[in-house]
């Protein structure tokens, strides 16, 4: 063991493996994976399609579980989802029969808060994402970007300490996904909460993160960790300077190493 | 503007009450091609007839239609609690799936109107036969829906539903349940109608009232004519039935993407 990290340990990751089962031969979804994520850091994974990146969140929110090593959570090994997580997805999985709000307030229903205990905090949350004055509307009636923020807006309802988030703005247009980047870096800047960020954008990643762990496949496995020493709060046009091209040159000359071929996001 | 909208118009009007102008056009042919070849009365009589046979004893009709609706009615509503029921332990399950879920997929190929007689011999001449053997045709229609309705969950609605540790009965009644509706609905609609079939059977099986017994009766006597003013009857109640469904579904589902279409097209 190294020495004590600088920040208390939101999740440690230990020579993980994950081998899914299958009739002509497992398959070696993870192999050999040390991560660790401090408390109050954010932390973007970074790889191709099919290196893990998904099975890993997946792991860590308690969905699936390890073949080997060690995965702990708060100090605590998992048998099912953690406490105080909250989870955003590519997709936005809104319940097409609730009401914007109705939506936000899911996950007090399901931790058996008191729903008039939470109304206030999910009309604010609503108004500080762009949908006031679309508390009372369904899902089908906004735009994916739209339903994207009322998605992230139910994963903070109960203020979790932790947030999973797996290519959250991978299916928004250009200018929607750069909004809300600079809208989840002032979340993250205002409230420290502990992010985990899956993505295959380079700029995105080097964009929002503390550290961008660098991913590659067969077997899916990590291949470099890279700290990003830029001030903040970053603007867009910071991606424009010599320093954050730096990183981004050295991130896609990772992948071509690693024989990566597609080197840019889709 | 006025003259623009006027075919809209029309077409609006004829959308809303689609039903009632198929049937009254189906019904004007008949008359005039009755009238034409000269159908004889008792093997095909004309709808002017069947009508004013209505018109003359409204009493008959009205009496033995509220009986056989209310049979209907009673193992409509049974079929589909009790089919939902079992749909939402067959899902959760592997052994009912494995065992009920199959047997009722088996015995879904059974002509089913077969075992009308049995129902008679099991439950008496009385209401609680024809029930029985309508409540018997009709399940099937829910459990299959049901059952589709509530598997058919998107996983990552799942998955979401998992990190927010909520219990399965949570899951159930504000995921699965929910999501199942439009399914569970269009089992519904077809579950009346068979409802309204078994119960027919039943009356022809052995009754003492009901459309079924006038169907009965006046075939005895050689009343065509009555015959179908009883079909008619029976054709009215089968069409209130669906669309009161549909009716209902359209309040309770006003998300369900099958109507927001509709919506976007009359919306303006
Ligand atoms: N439940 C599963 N069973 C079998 N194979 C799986 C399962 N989940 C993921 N995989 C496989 O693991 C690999 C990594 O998948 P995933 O984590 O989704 O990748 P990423 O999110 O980086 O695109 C893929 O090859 C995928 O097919
Ligand atoms: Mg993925």
């Amino acid at each position: 063991m190294g020495g004590a990290p600088q920040r208390p340990a939101k999740i440690r990751i230990q020579g993980l493996n994950k081998v899914f089962p299958a009739e002509n031969g497992d398959f070696r979804a993870l192999s050999g994976v040390d991560l660790h994520l401090g408390d109050g850091e954010f932390v973007s994974l970074l790889g191709p399609s099919g290196c893990g990146k998904s099975t890993l969140l997946r792991l860590i929110a308690g969905l699936e579980s390890i073949t080997s090593g060690s995965l702990e959570v708060d100090g605590r090994s998992l048998d099912g989802p953690p406490a105080g997580l909250g989870m955003v997805f590519q997709r936005d999985v809104l319940l097409d029969w609730r009401s914007i709000l109705d939506n936000v307030l899911l996950p007090v229903e399901f931790a058996g808060g008191r729903r008039d205990d939470y109304v206030t905090r999910a009309r604010d949350l609503l108004v500080q994402y762009g949908l006031a004055g679309f508390e009372d509307r369904h899902p089908w009636q906004l735009s994916g970007g739209m339903r994207q923020r009322a998605a992230i807006c139910r994963a903070l309802i109960l203020d979790p300490s932790f947030l999973i988030m797996d290519e959250p703005f991978g299916a928004l247009d250009a200018l929607t996904r750069d909004e809300l980047n600079i809208e989840l870096q002032r979340l993250w800047q205002t409230t420290r909460k502990s992010v985990l960020f899956v993505t295959h954008s380079i700029a995105e990643a080097v964009f929002l993160s503390d550290r961008v762990v660098v991913m590659a496949t067969r077997p899916g496995r990590i291949v470099e960790t890279i700290a990003i020493d830029l001030p903040r709060p970053r603007d867009l046009a910071i991606r424009e300077t010599a320093s954050f091209g730096r990183y981004s040159a050295h991130i896609r000359d990772l992948f071509e190493r690693h024989g990566v071929l597609r080197t840019k996001p889709s | 503007m006025i003259a623009g909208r006027a075919p809209g118009l029309l077409r609006r009007i004829f959308r809303a009450n689609q039903v009632v102008v198929v049937i009254v056009g189906f019904l004007v042919v008949w008359q005039v091609a009755g009238t034409i070849f000269k159908a004889p009365p008792y093997l095909l009589p004309l709808p002017s007839a069947i009508l004013a046979e209505l018109a003359a004893r409204p009493k008959i009709y009205a009496i033995n239609g509220a009986y056989t609706l209310y049979n209907t009615l009673i193992a409509f509503a049974l079929s589909t609690v009790i089919g939902v029921g079992m749909a939402i332990a067959i899902v959760y399950s592997k052994f009912l799936e494995k065992t009920l879920y199959t047997f009722l997929v088996a015995l879904n190929s059974v002509p089913k109107v077969a075992l009308a007689p049995i129902f008679v011999l099991w439950l008496g001449t009385g209401d609680a036969s024809k029930i029985g053997i309508a409540f018997f045709i009709a399940i099937f229609a829910i459990v299959v829906d049901a059952v589709l309705g509530l598997r058919s969950v998107d996983p990552e609605m799942l998955d979401l539903a998992r990190t927010l540790r909520g219990g399965e009965l949570k899951v159930l009644l504000k995921i699965r349940f929910p999501n199942a509706l439009p399914s569970i609905f269009a089992g519904m609609k077809v579950a009346v109608s068979l409802a309204l079939v078994g119960v027919i059977v039943g009356e022809f099986v052995v009754s003492k009232q009901g459309l079924g017994h006038v169907i009965l009766v006046s075939q005895g006597v050689f009343d065509t004519t009555a015959m179908f003013g009883a079909i008619f009857v029976l054709a009215f109640l089968g069409t209130v039935l669906f669309y009161g469904i549909e009716l209902l579904e359209r309040r309770l589902l006003p998300w369900h993407v099958s109507h927001r279409s509709q919506r976007a097209s009359t919306g303006h």
